[in-house]
């Protein structure tokens, strides 16, 4: 006697992302901490020592946080216009912002005051950095000048007056104490000796640069700027080595992550994008609510902090492995390992008579009334809220399993007002999914031959019919709409295709006038 | 024409067992039940067949126990004939000739000369009670009741159909044992209970319903006190008798259920079952053993096919399964589900049925494809592919995809290469298409292998209706109706068209090692057309009514059966077939198969050296499954089979293995000593030898017997023996030392046999005796066997 063979729940291919160790990685992060700030928030810097605090330059401030607070540790407010690029020192010490009014301001981290006031620049001071030696300082400017300071004298050391736009991005190197690259809105990117008075390097992007980032080798140069993300190959003078086209709005900030291996953009289209940096393929992909323009990543990419058009911060810290486990344990509380094996380990002994229990098959609710033939009741029960909402092919599973036995007229007919409106609920939110459409458009049909009599009897049944009668409609409506797009796109590529030699190949073609004349050029 | 006098078309098991009743034997042990020509004997604990009695040469019709004898049974056949056997040996006793034509089923032997003197063959069923006092029988709506003591039979009769749909048609009947009561089946799924019949006028009847439809068969267990009845459900259901509100259930029991048997002691049930099963069922309804034999619906809708590693025959068998059936040992190996659903017992349902399957050449893979065609819904695919798991023994399922093409598929077939890794399958489809599967290593979403599409082709959106690959699997040929094109399955690219009208193309089949640059096509226009795959052109055809074309895997050989039953077995490359035969049976062979050989035949007649590698089986169009068999492997087959019936009659009791070896030891010495005038030693007499070869129960009591034993002891002796009795004191110390010395290796222990172990170890005196008793003379016995 074989027993009762189980309903099968067909299993459906997921649809959406595909799940790599990308997306699992970059997927690991707490929800997000937002912080509103006083305005745009324009840069986002890391101290590069522990405990890796950050600088944030919203408007007239630059805020410092440490890694897990939410109120700033600190504050510069002594600035009289916009500030701009607030910058750490690589000892994490000093401070170096740009403002709206022209003049560079030298903070030490610890004190309020600004310790050197660096004037001389004519316009707004978009970009400022510290060289390598630590005792300089590059400044860029609106006034199209990028300029070297010296920061024990507070004076001007050189200036270069070569781009022919605004200076919006700049950065220096960190292995020579005397390289640096500026971009600008001219287009162009420029590579600086401050050992000779001119540029060294020019390379031109095609659109206003954004943002600037070389590689820890410095080997590699990453532009942004207009939707493209350019990668420049410094030791071969400045060739371009990749164009990246992932965004559709001006990219706004670059960022590398901690081992090299991920290339971060953010973009005015409010996303962040990862790549791959060995064949600089989108891996990952992260959705912000608000055009960004700043964007920070701590060491061992512990968070993510991106700073929005409209004044938010968004902070995203890593989950620990601790924490997933917990979160985990938390959610289900199972029976104690020792409920399961117990009496399972024991060894019977040689005299003892073993009473072998017959195994009970585990049914699910629904199988149990489809054993027993209860159709009505199997349907109701594949019809509960829960699997209904949560778990539709199961209903659409049992819905066909009574197809095949010929009996889904029967669990269909004899309903109330409650069990018909719980029924055509279910069939308004599932009937146009193509994946159901085969099993419900059919039992749509003998619904409504079963209850047409009793249309206009009930004004609850009355709305959900409305509701069906709509919902066919429009999707009428879409299915009209695609075959017309479908004609106009076989005349385009009939037209416009060279007429192969090859017989048709390929996964699945249009429609029947392609494949015509696809066999017909077999002969 | 090719003589073909030494090779005969016989059948090859796969007889049905389902045919008619089941019966139980009074030790509840065996189980005897029609199948085909023969009567097989079951063990009703091992589910091995004992016995094949065999001796009819038609039809069995039924079989019943003699009530006289609980250790015989007779059985009827269509032949004409009854006989009687003795089941427990398999020896045919009695044949009782009968000119008519004997297909009445007999259910009680007390009327049994009536049953076959009044041949009622049109009845549907018949019944005595266990008395003898009547008999009923049921036909459509009549229930006729005979009694014998009065000579005299009342007719009851039911309406056709009532107002509220029942139909009241009889299927089956049955008395109760002690009571007057009849059960009656009836087409509705009713059970009427007729009590009070011997009145004309004052019969009542009780009706039990639980069956959804027709009764197939009803049963009172011996003692009266359970009904038991059957139906399409395929649910056996207990009612008690006088309280039919209690009721036993035993659901899934597989197939529609024909018949029901009971065992004389009410010990086992036993029910036959419409996909040729026998279930033995113990009474406290649970199943004990399963007889399965080889099932066969109204049709093969796969192919036959052969498992390349167990060797067996596979095809669809009962609803949504493959069976795999060795055709060495006639025995259904297992079934494999391949369908995985309820099976919901109803006429008139559409189910998923299996209609394509096919193996790769090492028997890693199967593919399955099964369909459901619902009237007006759209037609419903799964195609399947099954991997090989070394562990278990069996098919584990890998892949399924569900709607693999728009329309039915019309073809299927793996690429033939031994060697290559990868393995590919071709299915093509009445949508125009036909698609390239293939083994994909892994996939982010799925873990291991599974399969995918890799290619999906057409050709001037015609219908592809044959696929085959290459021996080698570097060429693909596909049929669009008339043209057969030619693919390379590396590149698929389309290499070449190849077409000859008029007629679409029924069959393809490319040739095997040294022909394997021919391709062969049957079409409908009866044309039997070869190609030559170098030139690309048509090297020969005939017109030949085709209805099918296969070839052979291990050699060139291919086989054309034509659609009137004849069979050419031909080599491509040569004009003039190997074999020919008409009319190997009557009507169209549809399905066929070349099974290859355990061991190869040592056949050097050119005329049968087509049988030497492969066997060729075949189904004729009223299912019977035959093969061809050589005048060589027949007479090895009987030899062997006449070897086994001496084995059987050499019964291995104490008694005789002590005889035996005595009689060795005799005839060594009879060698020896020259004594060859003692002819009348006792086990060497045939008397002896028939008293001691028959059955205990055959023979007369112990007690008549022995006197006359006795008597015949005190004959003298004669003459002759005296002058020797000298020698014989001689030869007995021999005779005494050689016993020793035995019974010294048996208490070694190491090379007793289990025959000298079973046999009591004699002391001198007995064996003493024993001798005296065997130079005895015994004509005393032959008169008393011959009397």
């Amino acid at each position: 006697m074989a027993s009762f063979k189980p309903t099968k729940i067909q299993v459906y291919p997921k649809l959406g992302e595909k799940v790599t160790q990308d997306t699992l990685y970059w997927k690991n992060y707490k929800a997000p901490v937002q912080i509103k700030e006083f305005g745009a928030v324009t840069n986002i810097d890391f101290s590069p020592v522990a405990p890796h605090n950050y600088a944030v330059t919203a408007f007239t401030r630059i805020h410092i946080y440490g890694p897990f607070s939410q109120e700033p540790v600190k504050s510069f407010t002594r600035f009289k216009d916009t500030a701009y690029c607030g910058r750490f020192r690589s000892d994490g010490q000093l401070l170096v912002a740009g403002c709206e009014d022209s003049v560079v301001r030298l903070f030490d981290v610890s004190g309020k005051v600004a310790l050197r006031m660096f004037k001389g620049h004519t316009k707004a001071v978009r970009v400022t950095d510290f060289t390598s030696d630590r005792y300089h300082i590059l400044t860029g400017s609106d006034d199209y000048t990028c300029r070297l300071w010296d920061i024990p004298n507070s004076t001007e050391l050189t200036s270069y007056q070569e781009h022919t736009d605004y200076i919006r991005c700049g950065i220096t190197s960190k292995l020579n104490r005397d390289l640096f690259i500026t971009g600008s809105y001219d287009h162009t990117l420029k590579l600086f000796d401050a050992r000779v008075n001119k540029s060294v390097m020019t390379m031109d992007h095609g659109q206003p640069v954004e943002s600037l980032l070389l590689y820890p080798s410095e080997g590699l140069l990453v532009s942004a700027g207009g939707r493209y993300v350019k990668v420049w190959d410094l030791l071969k003078g400045g060739q371009p080595l990749v164009s990246l086209k992932n965004h559709h709005k001006t990219v706004t900030c670059l960022c590398l992550s901690s081992n090299g291996q991920r290339l971060l953009s953010a973009s005015l289209d409010r996303h962040v994008k990862v790549y791959n940096t060995t064949n600089y393929k989108v891996v990952h992909n992260f959705d912000y609510a608000a055009s960004i323009l700043s964007l920070g990543l701590a060491p061992d990419d512990e968070s993510i902090v991106v700073g929005m058009t409209n004044g938010i911060l968004s902070i995203k810290h890593r989950k620990s492995s601790e924490e997933t486990k917990e979160i985990s344990g938390q959610q289900k509380r199972r029976p104690a390992y020792r409920v399961f094996v117990k009496g399972k380990n024991y060894v019977p002994k040689q005299d003892d008579y073993l009473v072998s229990k017959p195994v009970k098959q585990h049914l699910a609710k629904y199988d149990k009334q489809l054993k027993r033939f209860n159709v009505s009741k199997a349907l109701d029960t594949a019809l509960e809220t829960w699997t209904r909402f949560r778990k539709p092919e199961i209903t659409v599973a049992v819905i066909k399993e009574l197809d095949r036995r010929g009996t889904l007229k029967n669990a269909l007919a004899g309903r109330d007002e409650r069990g018909l409106s719980q029924l055509l609920n279910f069939l308004v939110g599932n009937l146009v999914d193509p994946r159901f459409a085969p099993v419900l458009v059919p039992a749509t049909e003998m619904i409504l031959d079963i209850y047409q009599s009793v249309i206009g009897q009930s004004p609850v049944v009355d709305v959900q019919l409305q509701r069906l009668q709509d919902l066919l409609e429009r999707e009428i409506g879409y299915q009209q709409d695609l075959l017309e797009v479908l004609g106009m796109l076989d005349t385009m590529f009939t037209s416009s295709l060279p007429r192969k030699e090859v017989p048709c190949s390929g996964i699945s073609r249009p429609n029947g006038l392609a494949q015509g004349d696809a066999s017909l050029t077999v002969l | 024409m090719v003589e073909h006098g030494d090779i005969r078309v016989v059948h090859r098991g796969g007889s049905k067992i389902n045919f008619r009743e089941p019966v139980l034997s009074h030790d509840s042990r065996l189980l005897l039940c029609a199948s085909g020509e023969c009567v097989k004997v079951f063990s009703s604990s091992t589910e091995e067949c004992v016995h094949d009695l065999q001796g009819h040469t038609d039809l069995v019709t039924g079989v019943l126990l003699n009530p006289s004898n609980h250790l015989q049974a007779y059985s009827c056949s269509a032949d004409g004939t009854v006989r009687l056997w003795d089941f427990t040996d398999g020896i045919l006793i009695k044949v009782q000739l009968h000119c008519h034509h004997v297909s009445v089923q007999p259910l009680s032997v007390s009327v049994f000369v009536y049953l076959l003197m009044c041949m009622c063959v049109t009845l549907t069923r018949l019944l005595s009670s266990s008395q003898g006092e009547y008999i009923a029988s049921a036909k459509g709506l009549h229930l006729e009741v005979y009694f014998f003591k009065k000579q005299k039979s009342y007719r009851f009769s039911l309406k056709e159909d009532n107002k509220k749909g029942a139909k009241n048609t009889f299927t089956c009947l049955s008395c109760h044992p002690k009571d007057d009561c009849i059960a009656t089946g009836h087409e509705d799924g009713k059970i009427r209970l007729w009590r009070n019949f011997n009145h004309k006028r004052e019969y009542t009847y009780s009706t039990l319903h639980w069956h959804h439809s027709a009764v197939s068969s009803v049963r009172f267990t011996p003692e009266g006190t359970n009904l038991l009845s059957g139906g399409v459900e395929s649910v056996l259901v207990q009612w008690r008798y006088n309280q039919e509100t209690q009721k036993d259930f035993l659901p899934r029991l597989g197939a529609a259920i024909t018949h029901i048997a009971v065992s004389p002691d009410g010990e086992l049930f036993c029910t036959a079952h419409s996909d040729n099963k026998l279930t033995v069922i113990q009474s406290c309804v649970k199943v004990s053993a399963v007889i399965q034999g080889l099932v066969k619906g109204e049709s093969v809708r796969t192919d036959l096919m052969v498992d390349p590693r167990s060797k067996a025959l596979v095809l669809n068998g009962k609803p949504g399964h493959l069976q795999f059936y060795s055709l060495q040992r006639d025995k259904q190996l297992y079934n494999l589900d391949i369908v995985q659903q309820e099976y919901i017992h109803e006429s008139g349902l559409q189910q998923f049925e299996v209609v394509k399957a096919a193996f790769d050449t090492r028997g890693n893979w199967l593919a399955t494809v099964e369909e459901r065609k619902q009237k007006d819904s759209t037609l419903e695919l799964n195609l399947k592919l099954w991997a090989y798991d070394e562990q278990t023994q069996s098919f584990v399922l890998n892949t399924t995809v569900s709607g693999p093409h728009e329309a039915r598929i019309t073809a299927m077939c793996f690429c033939h290469t031994a060697d290559s890794q990868t393995t590919m399958l071709v299915s093509a489809s009445q949508d125009g298409h036909f698609k390239a599967w293939q083994l994909e290593s892994n996939h982010y979403f799925y873990e291991g292998p599974f399969w995918s599409c890799d290619f999906v082709g057409a050709y001037h959106s015609l219908v592809p209706e044959c696929c085959c690959f290459s021996a080698d699997g570097s060429l693909l040929a596909i049929s669009f109706q008339e043209v057969v094109t030619v693919w390379s399955p590396a590149s698929w690219e389309l290499l070449t068209t190849l077409s000859q009208p008029p007629g679409a193309i029924r069959d393809l089949c490319f040739g095997r090692q040294s022909c394997s640059k021919y391709l062969l096509g049957t079409t409908a226009k009866n044309l039997l057309c070869c190609w030559n795959l170098l030139t690309c052109t048509l090297e020969w055809s005939t017109s030949m009514d085709v209805s099918l074309l296969l070839s052979d895997p291990l050699s060139e050989n291919m086989a054309a059966f034509c659609s009137h039953a004849g069979l050419f077995v031909f080599k491509p490359s040569e004009p003039r077939p190997l074999f020919s035969h008409k009319a190997i049976c009557s009507g169209k062979v549809t399905r066929a198969v070349f099974a290859p050989r355990e061991e190869m035949l040592e056949s050097c007649e050119e005329s049968s050296q087509w049988l030497n590698r492969s066997q060729l089986y075949f189904l004729t169009q009223y299912m019977d499954l035959m093969t061809f068999i050589t005048k060589a492997e027949e007479d090895r087959l009987m030899a062997s089979s006449k070897r086994l019936v001496i084995d059987d009659s050499v019964a291995v009791t104490p008694f005789y293995l002590l005889l035996g070896k005595h009689r060795q030891q005799q005839q060594e010495k009879q060698d020896r000593s020259f004594s060859a005038e003692r002819n009348q030693l006792p086990q060497g007499s045939v008397a002896i030898k028939e008293l001691l070869h028959t059955p205990a129960h055959v023979l007369p009591s112990a007690s008549f017997l022995c006197s006359m034993f006795v008597r015949s002891l005190l004959i003298s002796v004669t003459d002759k023996e005296k002058k020797s009795e000298e020698e014989e004191m001689e030869s007995d110390k021999e005779e005494e030392s050689e016993c020793e010395m035995e019974a010294s290796t048996m208490g070694q222990g190491q090379t007793a046999e289990a025959q000298e172990t079973a046999a009591p170890a004699l002391t001198k005196a007995q064996a003493r005796e024993l001798r005296r008793v065997k130079k005895l003379d015994h004509s005393w016995l032959s008169s008393l066997l011959d009397s």
